[in-house]
């Protein structure tokens, strides 16, 4: 488990360290795919944020004449409608950059919510020790066991199907992860000498947790999260796909796929576009945590 | 890497060359791609048309069947039947010579008779039937036809003489008996089962009179059968008959195509166009024997007035609903029954889709600002495939006439649970799928007043109507029956508690060297009588 | 090494029965009543409710009703299905060997295939192929695998006609399963044929589930190498002379599989979840889609039994992991 050494030596900063947010964008804008991830992600984030400017048409009107028009550059096709229509005459082009907004919402709420939930069982777990410690942790192996997508399922089930109880679903589900993660953190820099001085000259338990320890535990998480951003956007599309994500007309991606599976053989542009855009978005924002990882903690250098 | 593939695939183009194969050789094969596992091969314990598919329409006879392709009852294990004076005394005679399947774990010593046709229905009536509760016990069917009521007693009389003994005369009785619960089963099988101490092979592995007897059955994969050599019908065209099981009706397209089955059940509506224009299939279509419509709650003001219930009807473009809703695969329906079913009454007028009417008539009742609820069912059904929409295209013909209404759904179990409350608030999108083709069946389970707080979902009561389903239900005349109902039809639609949206279109797309496959009304696929040519 | 395993069992049996628990509370907690489900359309009046409820068990207090269970789970009895009436256990069992058939080719591609791959990008470091291949790892990394199968469908079976659509073999083929693994009976079987059937069968679905677990390995394989070739062993072996494919197979490699095996068994859990998605779209008779249909029946048997079996599965193959883990790194075992 040693050290790797960062992966461009020319990169490593010589005599004055610079700020760290200047070392951060060195190291980081060395790594072309990074970078290209961020153009792709800021262009995504651009077409969610102004999807009604952009956007051709509504995603949700329907033109009841135009039904399946095929895209532009294929017999039967027209520029009204660049990447064509689905089964009830909704452009699809349309519906994808609306798409782009659910998908953006998932990964923030998914991120937001397991990253709370995460720290703070794992803080409290690494805190506490003990039984309360043995019981959080116990109850992290037994959803470790049960393979994720089928506990989403059941845990939709439960809720009842729709887009933010599949998020919620999701989070729940990633939080063995970000609960061991933080958990192996708070307890190495528990044993540390800052924290037992700040014990010493009286912090609170809260205080201690919240503002002592935390900061210092938190690359691994911030690595974790971006891992989970794109993670969570692939998963809300298979629930999605497996009709218990999103509810049609809603024009998120893995609902747009679920709807379209039907006309697999007669119309491949309702199956293929959404995919692509899923595929895209997702592989930018790998792009981008593998270059937020290297720049930000050479340690994790790892899967 | 790549020569591998090359090798098998150059093993499964052999292998889809059909007839080349060691098992199929000469041999008949017909393959249908079946959408589902049966839940067992007892048709008398499970609901499921998919389980009727692989037990009771290949395997299994009735004492009466419905001729193929129709909703007309006639002879089959029974030779001929009587009916007492009052009703309340039905006689079979049953036919001799019919040969039970011989199996790998039973031969059969002796032909069917009375004691089969007697432990067949002692089984599901009698609780103290040493096979009552073999296999969970539970009888749907036979419950949900009122079977424990009005049966009395099964008798013997000799070896092909079976009396059947009622509690009040009941008309649709001999259609109940064609129903798939109502299936024979070997009395001998059972008791030899009984006696190894494993009964419950009756219902996993079983033995029947039919066409078709179960070779092999791997859940969710296949299912074989091989023709019956000794039918007591003349044994089937076919030699061999696979139910190839694929969930996913795209991936059943894409098979027929290949060559890989002959037969699919439920295309995608989306496939439908392609399918007419595609050479290598055959869509035969007609009209499936159920009904979807709206139900409102005729309990709750102002739907207790027929004025308004009227008024909401003549708001509804159906014709809108057929082409986004069904893509063409519906008619839309006037009558609470479908036409295929005797005493349709052609001579109703339906409500006329006339907005501007619609609000003077809501006006009129003193309606103004009126808010409910369309209940959309979260499944799909051959009677709504898709009920979310539909209550979308009601809920904006409804806004046009000043009706502001809101969607609500539940999880399946529940929406048919909190659908049946008397106080539930708001319209209902529902269907059904008839069972044995008497208007019986759709009438009085669905608009009488027993159903009140369970069945019927419009909780509607109407005396006018219930006298008129209630003396049809006793008298056997047919002719007389008809004219009752077709007056009940008219009260329907007067009173108007439901919206009738639709009847569906059933397609089942097949190869075109299959000879001879029927769609069955009742949503079977019955496989006696086709054939495969050269 | 005993004690080491002791220790490991030790906290497998309270995971165990926190499965049993989870699992059973779970179910219950999902509105709709399996009952109503049954009945559909066509419903049951209050008292046949009442009666059915009674021979389920279903009307037993819930303590009662999870004594029952857990007793039954000690027996080997995890009850019977609402819908079939045959014992979940049966179930399970006949369609298990179809995911394990498809999970253990699938894993079987990954490494095979990842394991070189990733060496040869390490040890190329920084070359075109290199970049090609991370490049594409992280694309299948990325990749919807629902969306993927759709595509793989449509080019091979329905555009290029080289592959079946769906199923497990040809259904020109019969043969009573023995082991439940297609390619095992096939060969058994003796028809000709038959094995390359199964084969051509299988292709699709293997790509299609392997594709993620390809990808991990792959990069997991390459950062491992990259780190063990810097170390000073290896720098030393190389000085002595030895040939570059005899420092890269054995010094470097046995040591990089280390954390190798670590992600292997990890991704044994992600091809359960991927199966589910995989068996949906290739109608592969698995344990995964029968378990999407039994929640959504709401059949309380076979939803709790089936994820029991799943999890004890995965909690196994862990194990497993821990000790061959334990056997390849002396650190591990001489610890405690």
């Amino acid at each position: 488990m040693a050290d790797a050494a960062p992966q461009d030596a020319a990169t490593t900063p010589t005599a004055a360290p610079p700020k760290p947010i200047v070392e951060f964008w060195l190291y980081f804008r060395e790594n072309h795919g990074a970078v290209a991830g961020l153009a792709v992600f800021v262009v995504i984030c651009f077409l969610a944020l102004f999807a009604e400017y952009i956007a051709p048409h509504s995603p949700t009107h329907q033109y009841r004449q135009f039904f399946l028009v095929p895209p532009f550059w294929e017999d039967g096709g027209t520029t009204t409608y660049l990447l064509g229509t689905d089964a009830v005459g909704r452009d699809i082009l349309s519906r994808l950059i609306y798409g782009a907004r659910y998908s953006l919402i998932i990964g923030i709420i998914v991120v937001t919510i397991s990253l709370t939930l995460g720290i703070a069982l794992g803080l409290f777990a690494a805190f506490s020790r003990g039984v309360v410690d043995i019981l959080v942790m116990r109850m992290m192996d037994i959803m470790l066991a049960l393979p994720s997508l089928l506990l989403a399922v059941v845990i939709v089930a439960i809720l009842g199907p729709g887009l933010f109880n599949a998020m919620l679903a999701i989070s729940i589900v990633y939080l063995p992860h970000l609960v061991r993660l933080t958990r192996a953190a708070a307890i190495s820099e528990l044993s540390k000498d800052y924290v037992t001085a700040s014990r010493v000259s009286g912090a609170g338990r809260v205080r201690l947790m919240v503002i002592t320890v935390l900061p210092n535990c938190m690359a691994p998480l911030i690595v974790q999260a971006t891992l989970s951003f794109s993670s969570a956007i692939l998963d809300a599309a298979a629930l999605g796909f497996l009709g218990m994500g999103a509810q049609p007309p809603t024009p998120e991606w893995g609902t747009m796929l679920a709807e379209a599976r039907e006309f697999v053989l007669r119309a491949w542009w309702v199956v293929t576009f959404p995919g692509l855009a899923i595929l895209i978005t997702v592989l930018a924002l790998n792009l981008l945590g593998d270059g937020l990882r290297d720049a930000l903690d050479p340690k994790l250098k790892r899967m | 890497m790549s020569k591998f593939v090359k090798s098998s695939l150059i093993g499964a183009g052999v292998a889809l060359g059909l007839a080349l194969s060691p098992v199929a050789l000469a041999a008949k094969t017909l393959v249908f791609c079946s959408e589902g596992s049966p839940e067992g091969f007892n048709p008398s314990l499970y609901t499921a048309g998919t389980t009727f598919d692989a037990s009771s329409r290949q395997v299994y006879n009735r004492l009466v069947e419905f001729e193929r392709g129709t909703t007309v009852i006639g002879p089959a294990l029974a030779e001929s039947w009587d009916v007492s004076e009052d009703g309340l005394e039905y006689t079979f005679h049953l036919r001799k010579g019919v040969k039970f399947h011989t199996t790998d774990n039973f031969t059969p010593t002796r032909d069917m008779n009375a004691d089969d046709v007697v432990w067949s229905f002692m089984r599901q009536f009698d609780e103290n039937h040493p096979y009552h509760k073999v296999s969970g016990g539970s009888y749907e069917y036979f419950n949900g036809m009122s079977m424990p009521d009005l049966l009395k007693d099964v008798e013997k009389v000799d070896d092909y003489t079976v009396k059947f003994l009622l509690n009040r005369p009941e008309a649709p009785m001999i259609a109940n008996l064609g129903m798939d619960f109502a299936s024979i089963m070997s009395a001998e099988y059972a008791a030899k089962m009984q006696e190894a101490g494993t009964p419950e092979k009756v219902d996993l592995e079983p033995v029947g009179t039919g066409p078709f007897q179960v070779v092999a059955y791997q859940k969710d994969a296949v299912i074989r059968f091989k023709a019956h050599p000794d039918y007591w019908g003349g044994k089937a065209p076919l030699d061999n008959l696979v139910f190839a099981i694929t969930p996913d009706p795209s991936v059943r397209y894409q098979k027929l195509k290949a060559g890989e089955c002959h037969v699919m059940p439920y295309p995608n509506p989306a496939d439908i166009e392609a399918m007419r224009s595609d050479p290598d299939v055959n869509l035969l279509e007609q009209e499936g024997l159920n009904v979807g419509y709206l139900a409102y709650n005729s309990q709750m003001a102002p739907f207790d007035n027929a004025k308004v219930r009227k008024a909401l009807n003549m708001a509804i473009n159906k014709d809108a609903i057929i082409e986004a809703v069904f893509q063409g695969a519906g008619k839309v329906a006037k009558n609470p029954i479908p036409p295929t079913i005797w005493s349709y009454n052609d001579a109703t007028q339906d409500d006329p889709y006339d907005p501007e009417a619609a609000k003077a008539m809501l006006a009129e009742a003193g309606v103004s600002d009126l808010k409910t609820n369309i209940w959309a069912m979260p499944v799909q059904r051959p009677y709504n495939p898709n009920a979310r929409r539909m209550a979308e295209l009601i809920q904006a013909d409804w806004a046009a006439v000043g009706v502001t209404a809101d969607i609500v759904s539940y999880e399946w179990g529940e929406y048919l649970e909190r659908s049946k409350a008397t106080d539930r608030d708001g319209a209902v999108l529902l269907g059904w799928t008839g069972d044995n083709g008497d208007p019986d069946n759709f009438l009085a389970v669905l608009l009488g007043c027993d159903g009140v707080g369970g069945s019927n979902r419009a909780q509607w009561c109407h005396q006018p109507f219930e006298d008129l389903i209630q003396k049809a239900k006793v008298v056997s005349d047919r002719d007389e029956r008809t004219k009752l109902y077709q007056e009940a039809q008219l009260v329907f639609k007067e009173q108007a508690p439901w919206a009738t949206i639709a009847h569906s279109v059933v397609y089942k797309p097949v190869r075109p060297e299959v000879v001879d496959f029927r769609i069955d009304p009742f949503g079977g696929h019955v496989f006696y009588g086709v054939d495969l040519k050269e | 090494m005993f004690r080491f395993i002791i220790t490991r069992l030790g906290l497998v049996i309270p995971t165990f029965v926190g499965i049993t628990l989870l699992t059973f509370a779970m179910i219950r907690l999902v509105p709709g009543d399996p009952i109503e489900l049954l009945a559909g359309e066509r419903g049951v009046s209050p008292e046949r409710h009442a009666e059915l409820r009674a021979a389920y068990g279903l009307d037993k207090p819930m303590l009662e009703q999870y004594w029952i269970y857990a007793k039954g789970i000690l027996s080997g009895d995890l009850g019977k299905s609402i819908v079939t009436r045959q014992p979940v256990i049966d179930e399970f069992f006949t369609l298990f060997p179809a995911t394990v058939e498809l999970s253990f080719c699938a894993m079987l591609f990954a490494v095979m295939v990842g394991l070189p791959v990733g060496v040869l990008a390490a040890v190329k470091r920084g070359s075109v192929f290199d970049h090609t291949v991370m490049g594409t790892a992280l694309t299948g990394y990325s990749m919807p695998i629902f969306w993927w199968g759709l595509l793989l469908i449509i080019l091979f079976s329905g555009i290029l006609g080289w592959t079946p659509v769906s199923g497990r073999i040809s259904l020109l083929y019969y043969f009573e399963p023995v082991t439940g693994f297609m390619l095992v009976d096939s060969l058994l079987s003796g028809q000709d044929g038959a094995f390359s059937s199964a084969v051509s069968h299988l292709v699709l679905p293997t790509i299609v589930l392997g594709t993620i677990p390809l990808a991990v390995i792959a990069r997991q394989t390459r950062s491992a190498m990259l780190e063990v070739l810097g170390e000073d062993y290896v720098r030393t072996a190389r000085a002595k002379g030895l040939s570059p494919l005899r420092v890269i197979g054995i010094h470097a490699l046995r040591n990089a599989l280390i954390p190798v095996i670590t992600v292997i068994g990890l991704q044994v859990g992600v091809l359960f979840a991927g199966a589910v998605l995989t068996e949906t779209i290739f109608s592969w008779p698995g344990i995964g889609k029968w378990l999407i249909d039994s929640i959504s029946r709401r059949d309380y048997p076979s939803v709790q039994g089936g994820i029991l079996l799943i999890a004890t599965t995965v909690i196994l193959v862990n194990l497993l992991v821990d000790l061959v883990y334990g056997l390849v790194n002396p650190r591990i075992r001489h610890r405690r």
